[in-house]
């Protein structure tokens, strides 16, 4: 399944400033697995050792924020990795 | 040539001298917004560094170095908790918070401290992180660290033995000393003699809140110890550590944050005493920023102040922010939490302001 990723600025140092990505996979897992062979690291700053994404990090399909990486990804699906920062 | 490399909350920062150490020069910044926690040179490959970072919104990492820190690399797998089982806490590091080098007969081994409390282990220097075990999963470890305060509790001070590469011991806050024998595979805390008065019981073998733990290169049975409860000794083989901060003057107390040895005397030791009455304010005490250098291992101190601020001074010095050089008059070196770095090139009898007006600083150490 092909779907368009969208990268907060915060990793654009894993996309060589990619703002937008293809990515691949039906589950949002698969796809952040699909992220994580192409460009490596981007995957553990955004989601912790136990699968958790991380406190200041939000993930949409769509306009559906998903919190369960089993969350589905159809074919043209646009993933929204979106950084939540507060304080100074 | 020297450097001093700054972590502070908004990136890396360096100052740079020549060997007379008299003009320095700052570098920097590099990974502007990250937070960096703590930057150390490997005294076995020295044009070698690795970086404790994150930042905001992105989870912790390690970074290295092979070039003195021209360019630097993230660790392909960074330090990380086991995968919790059913049932189990799931534990995620929220920070990687100490970076120590192993033994010089393993080169490439080194070890980090994470919050929540966390030691983890690399054997291919600072490529590959693996959890240690022995601490990370002891059926004490819950008791030990006593589920930390809201920020977390750290993993500090690990120190490898240089006569033993599996003698180590780790400081953690709140949770006490303890030292293993084995690599890390077994613990036993060490706190006896150390104050916590903050427990309901005292004399509680651990709970305790070491600041930061120094164990003396040419003297590896000297252990110092900055804790929240005072300054301490400990000479090995002994178990009960001495509270050397009572020869302090009683206006100042013996309470901060830093502890720093000399290089080669293992009675010399550097503290910079903070204000920890009442709601603990942790600055300078009423806002007159001094070192104290003791040069009996503890029996005496002497202030140190000149060219520090005379008042209205409000330094905070964490314990990662205060180092010394190996030169022949010592240098010893301080970042404070309002972004000023404080340098002494005669053992701390002055002091000058190398940089001021920098983010928060976090760590200060020095590379050769």
């Amino acid at each position: 399944m092909s779907c368009t990723v969208r990268i907060a600025s915060p990793l654009h140092a894993y996309t060589a400033g990619a703002s937008q990505v293809d990515g691949r996979g039906s589950t949002l897992a698969e796809v952040l697995g699909d992220l994580e062979r192409r460009f490596p690291g981007i995957r553990f700053r955004m989601i912790d050792e136990q699968n958790r994404v991380r406190p200041h990090m939000r993930l949409f399909v769509n306009s559906d924020e998903a919190r369960d990486l089993a969350a589905p990804v159809r074919g043209g699906d646009t993933v929204h990795v979106i950084c939540a920062l507060s304080g100074g | 040539m020297s450097t001093l490399w700054l972590g502070t909350r908004k990136g890396l920062f360096a100052l740079r001298a020549a060997a007379g150490r008299q003009s320095w020069k700052l570098a920097g910044p590099q990974f502007l917004g990250h937070i960096i926690h703590h930057v150390v040179q490997d005294p076995r490959a020295p044009r070698t560094l690795l970086m404790a970072a994150k930042t905001g919104h992105l989870g912790p990492t390690v970074f290295r170095s092979s070039d003195r820190g021209r360019t630097w690399r993230e660790a392909a797998q960074p330090p990380a908790f086991r995968q919790a089982a059913d049932g189990e806490e799931a534990r995620a590091v929220e920070r990687v918070f100490w970076l120590t080098p192993g033994h010089a007969a393993e080169p490439g081994v080194w070890y980090a401290g994470s919050s929540p409390a966390g030691l983890f282990r690399s054997e291919d220097g600072g490529e590959r992180w693996a959890p240690v075990a022995g601490f990370n999963d002891n059926p004490m470890r819950a008791k030990w660290v006593l589920n930390g305060t809201p920020d977390g509790e750290f993993l500090h001070s690990i120190l490898v033995d240089p006569r033993d590469p599996r003698h180590l011991y780790i400081g953690i806050s709140i949770g006490g000393v303890f030292e293993s024998a084995d690599g890390g595979a077994n613990w036993t805390p060490l706190n006896e003699g150390v104050a916590a008065d903050f427990l309901p019981d005292p004399a509680a073998p651990f709970g305790h809140d070491p600041h930061c733990i120094a164990q003396h290169p040419a003297s590896p049975d000297r252990l110092y110890q900055q804790n929240h409860c005072g300054i301490y000794r400990l000479d090995r083989p002994g178990q009960r550590w001495e509270r050397i901060g009572t020869a302090m003057p009683k206006k100042i107390g013996d309470i901060g944050f830093p502890i720093v040895l000399h290089p080669a005397d293992p009675d010399t030791a550097w503290v910079l005493p903070m204000d920890g009455r009442t709601v603990w304010p942790r600055t300078s005490i009423e806002g007159k920023p001094a070192v104290y250098r003791t040069r009996d291992a503890g029996r005496s101190w002497q202030r140190l102040d000149r060219g520090l601020p005379r008042a209205r001074a409000w330094f905070t010095v964490l314990r990662q922010a205060m180092c010394a050089d190996g030169r022949p008059r010592t240098g010893v070196y301080f970042g404070t939490t309002g972004g000023d770095v404080w340098a002494s090139t005669n053992s701390g009898d002055s002091w000058r302001c190398l940089a001021r007006h920098l983010p928060e600083i976090y760590s200060v150490t020095h590379a050769s």
